[in-house]
């Protein structure tokens, strides 16, 4: 300990070094995002602009809306969940999303579910989402201060009762009215209501400003919450802040696509591997990019090579579900 | 000034803490010091306000910790807990310089940049300054978590079992760094330890609980008494006076 204390009074001015490696690994994949973009957009045109144009692009304004708030709310989840293999899905979002649409057929007949107005659809799913994980969200954690553990634990409970709701209710209707259900079970990237895609991008938008708002308190919200606390932040609002904007994330792309499940963990680790920097500045953006070109790009391949149409979310979820498990596998005991 | 006034912490039926009032003067190293479960812990957690209170307020420099915006107390007061877990990648620089968070809000300038790097150089971290925490040893990551709470740059400390993990040496060298904080840089450092010996030989104070409640509150001196020690831990110690210092036997 021979160290002179006066070098922390004096202050000693160092050489400080930026490291500019995840800004690089950033651009490139943005212009790989580019690319996937561009190359969906001309490939296999034969020559009719103006119908391909503008159809293409409302295609990849969708995906990309849908890759972004489900790459976005996964990191933000992880981050106040402190846990890697955790995505906002696990608050029961799939399960509500698939009661509501059985219920819709349980009590109005398949041809309903059908026939509905999308916006009005939409606009309910959205909400009926959004209303019960914030009223669970206010009750545990705001006030009653539970544990944000409590809170996703429950969440996962409510999920199951919702499961076995829509369980029990497919059971009961006309086999015709289970093939509609079955077939919104699967999440579906390709077949967006373009109707809706002004709304949704807003809400989208709206809520990743909120997110790249709060980036320093992610920083340290990802340190554990008496680490953030020590270091001056509001940890019930901070938390609050970003559980809100993930909740709307995640109820959006769940009205939009459908159930998905894997996708968001999938990306997420990736951005963490392709930036290897804990800074949200770098892991936000970047999954967020992964997030579009692996849905543009994944529909481009299946479209042009494999000439397939609606099997993107069962080959995302697939490979999503192995890098769980690898995940889980490699995870170190602490 | 850290004034404690009647404070109660209950968990259900438990009482974890009970009815305590205590002052800790500015300057100096106060420790405090009892059995498991005696409420030590809880008693710094909710000085630093991690977590609340059932009844009572405390008080730093005439700050009330529940209704100060968290983001002042920051730049009074820090707290080391013992969990040294990290889930995040990050470098020891990376580390320290979260300490400067309460007055950079993540955009660091040169005069946080040098704090930064004096605290690295203060816990003798310079060799592994980009290492990550995760690939250092227990003690070496627990001198990081020091340095960014050094970065801080805090009138008060408070280290809850910083001796926890640390071989002889290194433990030496940390209680050496914390009196050295105290005497050179004029901080308060406020800690909870089990070994009532480096208590009795680094401490200007120390503050004894049992139950919940506060049984001393005093010097070293006179806290180190056969009879004081058994009614705080229900165990015979002798004590022998070794150089200059007063060292409970307690092993056998």
């Amino acid at each position: 300990m021979s160290v002179s204390t006066t070098a922390i009074a004096q202050g000693v001015r160092t050489h400080w070094r930026t490291d500019r490696t995840p800004l690089l690994r950033l651009g490139l994949l943005l212009l790989a995002t580019i690319a996937t973009i561009v190359f969906f957009m001309t490939i296999n045109t034969r020559g009719n602009w103006d119908f391909v144009l503008p159809f293409r692009a409302r295609k990849v304004v969708a995906m990309a809306i849908v890759g972004i708030a489900i790459s976005v709310s996964t990191v933000a989840f992880q981050t106040i969940t402190e846990n890697r293999i955790l995505t906002p899905a696990i608050m029961g979002f799939d399960a509500l999303y698939m009661l509501i649409q059985t219920m819709v057929v349980f009590f109005f007949g398949g041809h309903t579910l059908l026939t509905l107005d999308p916006k009005m659809q939409f606009g309910v799913e959205v909400a009926i989402m959004t209303v019960f994980s914030t009223a669970l969200f206010w009750v545990l954690f705001l006030r009653s201060r539970y544990s944000l553990y409590l809170l996703v634990m429950i969440g996962i409970i409510f999920g199951a009762l919702f499961r076995s709701l829509t369980n029990f209710a497919q059971r009961m209707i006309e086999p015709s009215d289970f093939a509609v259900l079955q077939d919104v079970g699967f999440a579906s990237f390709n077949a967006i209501d373009e109707s809706l895609l002004g709304v949704a991008t807003v809400l989208v938008l709206a809520s990743s400003l909120v997110l790249w708002r709060a980036l320093p308190e992610l920083d340290l919200l990802a340190l554990g919450r008496e680490r953030a606390i020590s270091l001056g932040i509001d940890y019930q609002k901070s938390v609050a802040i970003v559980l809100m904007a993930t909740i709307v994330l995640t109820s959006v792309s769940t009205a939009l696509v459908g159930p998905v499940a894997f996708f968001g963990l999938l990306v997420a680790n990736l951005a963490y591997l392709v930036v290897g920097s804990p800074w949200h500045r770098y892991t936000l953006p970047a999954a967020a990019l992964l997030g579009v070109m692996a849905l543009i790009g994944g529909q481009t391949v299946l479209e042009h090579v494999f000439g397939m149409n609606s099997t993107l979310s069962v080959i995302i979820e697939f490979v999503g579900g192995i890098a769980f498990i690898v995940l889980v596998l490699r995870r170190r005991p602490t | 000034m850290i004034e404690i006034d009647h404070v109660s912490k209950r968990y259900g039926d438990v009482t974890v803490v009970d009815d305590v009032s205590l002052t800790i003067p500015k300057g100096g190293m106060t420790t405090i010091i009892g059995p498991n479960g005696a409420g030590k812990s809880t008693l710094l957690s909710m000085m630093s306000r991690l977590i609340g209170m059932e009844a009572g307020r405390i008080t730093v420099d005439g700050l009330d910790v529940t209704t100060t915006p968290s983001r002042d107390l920051a730049t009074r007061l820090s707290i080391l807990r013992q969990d040294n877990h990290l889930d995040a990648r990050l470098t020891v620089r990376d580390l320290v310089a979260f300490g400067r968070y309460p007055y950079s809000r993540g955009r660091l300038t040169v005069e946080d940049r040098d704090k930064i790097e004096a605290a690295i150089d203060f816990m003798q971290l310079d060799p592994m300054r980009d290492r990550f925490i995760d690939e250092l040893s227990g003690g070496q990551r627990q001198r990081a978590f020091v340095a960014m709470v050094l970065a801080q740059d805090t009138d008060y400390l408070l280290l809850d079992e910083p001796l926890n993990s640390l071989d002889m040496k290194h433990a030496v060298g940390m209680m050496r760094m914390l009196r050295q904080t105290a005497d050179e840089l004029g901080k308060t450092i406020v800690l909870v330890l089990h070994d009532i010996n480096f208590a009795s030989c680094y401490s200007d104070r120390i503050v004894a609980m049992a139950d919940g409640k506060v049984l001393h509150n005093t010097s070293p001196d006179l806290l180190m008494t056969p009879e004081t020690l058994a009614s705080i831990y229900e165990l015979d110690v002798s004590v022998h006076d070794i150089g200059g210092h007063r060292i409970g036997v307690f092993y056998r």
